[in-house]
């Protein structure tokens, strides 16, 4: 049933098995502890070297706290995150710091992301001060090199955050994540808060950074176009849980999960004869809350093709095919 | 790309020293230049003031009681004949000496409280229960009660004047610190929710060293300005227990003495009454204008305007 079933032939650097975050809710005068938001629910993915996997879903579907939960910024309430074979998930702090180096996150709010009181040049250099021991000398000769290889001119090196645009502080986010030669790097809807053609310039250095330095991207995006773009697997989370994972034009060309199929049908086209025949999968009614999410599927409330069995039982991420996960009752191969 | 574009000549990509463009700023705002000139000479009179005018401010010359301004008393003098002048000097080091170092002490006290507090989450509710306790304690019964219990031990081992000038130090601080822990709790928790501090969290910079580089720079406007309520709220609070007979010795000026001892001669001799007030309050508008330029010049996106 997990997603390494026939991974033999890649060399996993990531390995998710049943991944769990729950935020408990306390209630009332006590503030007893009265159930619990499933912001991530039994997720289990991989990530092999050299690959991107592409998280998509809606707003509030626990991309982000995957993301976070694998890098183990956030507590981790179930399941086992692998990283090159180490457990990240039940490592002590000491011995997830000594990991930090080789994964990075880039996050979506790059003014948020930087600290405003210090110089671009000291923000690069923090991860160089944390992990190596340069001299400033070396140091200064890195932040330039990181500079350089993100596009930033290095007369810009004692300027301030605020002094930037968008995409030029999103490369300084990106310098800092590179600094230290990560394996893997977690986007955090990097372009989101980027105009759309400064997105390009963005993910096209993203591109152009995973070819040169062999880097392994989680790159979470509610942007299915851009996924498409730069993804090689897509892994699509509703309600905290991955209901489609598979490699991307499998994913793109023939989807099978209902949910997947009314995703991609949103997606405008740019060539406006095929926009005009373009038949979309409207879904009625709202996501359910992550704190009472529906029995059975978790989608059924909102599936144009839901049947009796969708209200009493859970669909399990079942392989379908070679590389291809589904959890959904329609491809139960077992009815 | 448009990113790569050319930048004006005038920044030089070595790394430049921050207190350069703080320094930079800081000279922009003429109120902070003007407070600084005046807290140097303040500071400067009080040192060297002594030495320049020689008049003993014990002296007592009864024959030139209540006299007004003239060449040989410019300030003139008290109803025992003393010189003001030089009694405003020696005051000034006792006032200017316990304003700066009881706000130092409570600005430790408050901001290593609201940092802790905020920072690390199970001591938040012990220490701002902590800090209600002491915002709810009734000022001057606990001044009187510390002030009894102490006096004698710290007279006996730092002598007279040292030993109230630490009591009284000691006091003032543990008063008011609460203030400051408040403010700074409030911004540690939502600056420690901002992405930055997740991001060095991610970088696997330990926590002591978030608060020093993310934190506590990011909470200085607020302790700037607490630190220039604080001196004036130090030395005003001094003046208060000097009158109140418990402070410093009767015959010890300070500006708060001065100024109460010539309240009873407010209407024949008003004069009395200025030079010290003057003193106080100059003072404290200087350090508040000093207070917020550094404040101005320490921001970065403020700084260049």
């Amino acid at each position: 049933m997990s997603p390494q079933a026939d991974s033999e032939q890649r060399k996993l650097l990531v390995e998710v098995h049943n991944l769990k975050v729950y935020f408990p809710i306390h209630s009332g005068v006590f503030k007893r502890k009265t159930g619990d938001v499933k912001a991530v629910d039994n997720v289990s993915l991989d990530i092999g070297y050299g690959e991107t996997l592409g998280l998509v879903g809606e707003s509030g579907c626990g991309k982000t706290t995957a993301g976070r939960a694998i890098l183990r910024l956030t507590h981790i309430t179930d399941g086992t995150v692998k990283f090159r074979g180490q457990d990240v998930s039940s490592a002590s702090l000491a011995e997830v710091r000594e990991m930090r180096p080789s994964m990075q996150m880039i996050f979506q709010d790059p003014q948020e992301s930087l600290n405003p009181r210090m110089t671009v040049a000291s923000i690069i250099a923090e991860p160089l001060r944390e992990h190596m021991d340069l001299n400033r000398a070396q140091i200064f000769d890195r932040v330039h090199e990181l500079m350089d290889a993100v596009g930033l001119n290095r007369d810009f090196s004692n300027r301030y955050p605020h002094e930037f645009s968008g995409g030029q502080r999103q490369r300084i986010g990106i310098a800092r994540a590179l600094a230290l030669n990560p394996e893997l790097i977690v986007c955090d809807e990097p372009i989101a808060a980027l105009d759309v053609s400064i997105q390009a310039q963005v993910v096209n250095l993203l591109d152009d950074l995973k070819e040169s330095r062999n880097l392994s991207y989680l790159f979470i995006s509610h942007d299915l176009g851009m996924i498409r773009h730069i993804a090689d697997r897509v892994a699509v989370m509703y309600l905290g849980q991955i209901v489609e994972l598979a490699s991307r034009d499998d994913l793109y060309e023939r989807p099978q999960h209902p949910y997947t199929e009314a995703l991609l049908s949103a997606v405008p086209e740019a060539d406006p004869v095929v926009e005009r025949s373009r038949q979309r999968i409207i879904l009625t009614g709202d996501v359910p809350s992550p704190a009472n999410p529906p029995v059975g599927c978790n989608f059924c409330n909102r599936c144009p093709k839901s049947f009796k069995r969708c209200f009493t039982e859970e669909p399990a991420l079942k392989q379908v095919a070679s590389d291809r996960f589904v959890a959904c009752h329609l491809h139960d191969t077992q009815v | 790309m448009t990113e790569i574009s050319l930048a004006p000549g005038s920044r030089s990509t070595r790394p430049r020293s921050q207190w350069l463009d703080v320094w930079d700023q800081f000279r922009t705002h003429r109120g902070a230049l003007a407070g600084t000139g005046f807290f140097v000479f303040v500071l400067f009179g009080v040192t060297i003031g002594p030495f320049v005018w020689t008049i003993d401010p014990q002296y007592i010359d009864i024959l030139a009681r209540d006299s007004g301004m003239s060449l040989a008393h410019p300030l003139g003098t008290d109803q025992l004949g003393r010189d003001t002048l030089a009694r405003l000097i020696v005051g000034g080091q006792t006032s200017v000496a316990v304003g700066l170092t009881a706000m130092l002490l409570s600005l430790f006290l408050g901001t290593l409280v609201g940092v802790t507090a905020g920072y690390v989450r199970w001591l938040d509710g012990p220490l701002m229960r902590l800090t209600d306790l002491f915002l709810a304690l009734p000022l001057l019964p606990l001044l009187l009660v510390i002030i009894m219990l102490f006096r004698e031990t710290l007279r006996a081992s730092f002598g007279p004047e040292a030993g109230i000038f630490v009591l009284i130090v000691v006091v003032i601080s543990i008063t008011s610190w609460m203030q400051t822990a408040r403010i700074v709790r409030g911004d540690v928790l939502s600056l420690k929710e901002r992405e930055y501090v997740l991001a060095a969290v991610s970088i696997g910079t330990p926590g002591r060293r978030i608060v020093v580089r993310h934190i506590l720079p990011n909470v200085l406007s607020p302790i700037m300005v607490s630190a220039t309520l604080g001196i004036a709220n130090a030395i005003i609070t001094e003046s208060a227990l000097s009158f109140l007979g418990l402070g410093f010795p009767s015959d010890f000026p300070t500006w708060g003495r001065l100024l109460y001892d010539a309240i009873d001669y407010l209407q024949q001799y008003p004069g009395r009454v200025v030079w010290p007030g003057l003193a106080i309050s100059l003072t404290v508008l200087a350090v508040n204008y000093i207070g917020d330029g550094l404040r101005d010049a320490l921001d970065p996106r403020i700084r260049g305007r």
